[in-house]
């Protein structure tokens, strides 16, 4: 069964509409690559799962349950909001690390301020939180960071924050990751170790959605790939279909430019 | 020479009982206004045009004219135009005047201050304490609160040794603070008249307080260095 659904979502901002009637579905386990031209609503798309904006119309659904729909629209409130939101996890292209915090309370911090809403928080708080380090320790060392656990974000170069956002959005362990262009704001030399352990965590079967202008990670990466273009998806498919053999028009001029530009 | 040297106790003490009333006044200031200039600040950015349009307005004002003028409309339009005198008389009167002024003043300059500091704070910072599962109350105080911090100490503590100068225009509603202690000897106190060194002399006073506010907010904020 799949574990994400998106049904006719759309999107308006003001006259413009940035999503329009995008749907898809998404199996436990597998890697979404979304690619496309800036401005064809890649990012919005991400942003609207992760509710940081709201459809105008649209249904999504994790592991069958529905997490909204503008057809019966019922009044969130800020607790539901927030429960629906830890299905997912949002990497974002410019980390939005903390940076008053090291590396590991970056991971630990919202985890710790979720477990005080646990009824055990007060009798076990010493072990619940020694738990939480100790798993962000895990994350850490999975994302080669272990003797960087300490350090401020501004003591680490870009590649290294990236890895520790991966690392806090997993600490919550949500259904579906989500990155928005992860390495858009690396230079060359930093893209390639992000995008080494996306590619380990896709090997883990972790379901992601992964926006990026990496065509060949993209292609290498991901199980599916949706071509979006002016707010619709234009193409979606196998990768090796939709980057081998595009149907559209559209599609082939996109990935022709990119290989031009190699 | 040896006039000053003779007249010194007397005006030391004096100078240091004024002193202490500035510095009474400097403190209560900074305890009313930096809290308030949160509520301004909070009130500037409403989404309620009618509030925000009005914390604005009383923002503009109090900024856009003289301190001087705020402390003597303060102090006297109550007995003398409303006749309801609400200060009550003598030297608390004055001082509570004084204080009031003084407050609704620096937590108008502090407000803005505040604004800038929110509003400087990268909307990635917000959007990353939603998406993992933070309430506002949350974002606010575990993660923009001191980066906040951080970026109004310098500007607040520009403020703050502007205060210490500025506690001396309450001379012109007779506080008895350091500037009043110190031109009493022109007319005449405690023996001593015609004398306008005591009143030179208080520089020395501000200049050492500065000094160590200098110090103190100095370390506040290098305390605050080891992030970015």
């Amino acid at each position: 069964m799949a574990i994400l659904e998106v049904e006719h979502i759309q999107k308006s901002f003001g006259a413009t509409r940035v999503l329009d009637d995008i749907s898809f579905t998404l199996e436990k386990g597998k890697t979404l690559s979304l690619i496309g031209s800036s401005g064809s609503g890649k990012t919005t798309l991400l942003r609207c799962l992760n509710f940081l904006e709201t459809p105008d119309q649209g249904v999504i659904r994790v592991t069958g349950e529905v997490l909204l729909d503008m057809a019966q629209p019922q009044k969130q409130t800020a607790a539901l909001l927030r429960k629906k939101r830890l299905h997912f996890g949002l990497v974002f292209q410019s980390f939005n690390l903390f940076p008053q915090y090291t590396a590991l309370e970056n991971v630990t911090l919202a985890g710790s301020l979720l477990a005080r809403e646990r009824p055990d928080y007060r009798e076990h708080k010493k072990d619940i939180l020694a738990e939480l380090e100790a798993q962000a320790m895990d994350l850490l060392t999975q994302m080669g960071l272990r003797d960087r656990a300490e350090r401020y974000p501004h003591q680490l170069s870009g590649g290294q924050c990236q890895r520790v956002a991966i690392a806090r959005a997993l600490a919550l362990h949500p259904d579906i990751l989500c990155f928005d262009e992860p390495t858009s704001a690396l230079d060359p030399e930093l893209t390639g170790e992000v995008l080494r352990v996306i590619r380990e965590l896709a090997e883990r079967e972790t379901t992601m959605m992964i926006v990026t202008h990496e065509m060949a990670f993209a292609r290498d990466v991901a199980d599916t790939v949706i071509f979006m273009d002016d707010g619709k998806i234009c193409e979606q498919g196998d990768p090796r279909e939709v980057f081998d053999h595009p149907k559209e028009e559209r599609t082939r001029q996109f990935l022709a430019r990119y290989r031009q530009e190699r | 020479m040896e006039q000053i040297l003779q007249q010194m106790p007397i005006v030391i003490g004096a100078l240091n009982t004024g002193f202490l009333q500035t510095l009474k006044l400097f403190f209560v200031t900074l305890l009313g206004a930096l809290p308030l200039g949160l509520v301004i600040a909070l009130g500037s950015m409403s989404r309620s045009l009618v509030i925000s349009l009005f914390t604005r307005t009383i923002v503009w004002i109090v900024r856009g004219s003289p301190l001087m003028i705020q402390l003597l409309i303060i102090y006297y339009f109550p007995g003398l135009v409303l006749h309801t005198p609400i200060w009550g008389g003598g030297e608390s009167g004055r001082f509570l005047a004084a204080s009031v002024a003084f407050i609704l003043n620096y937590a108008c300059y502090f407000s803005e201050i505040y604004r800038g500091g929110i509003q400087g704070i990268p909307r990635g910072q917000d959007e990353a304490g939603l998406v993992l599962g933070m309430t506002p109350r949350q974002i606010f105080f575990h993660v923009k609160l001191l980066q906040m911090i951080k970026a109004i100490v310098p500007p607040i503590s520009n403020e703050i040794m502007t205060l210490v100068k500025d506690t001396s225009l309450s001379r012109i509603i007779a506080l008895q603070e350091i500037i009043w202690a110190g031109q009493s000897f022109l007319k005449g106190s405690q023996g001593i008249s015609g004398a306008i060194w005591p009143l030179f002399f208080t520089a020395v006073y501000y200049l050492v307080w500065n000094g160590i506010m200098t110090i103190v907010l100095g370390r506040v904020e290098k305390r605050l260095n080891y992030f970015r």
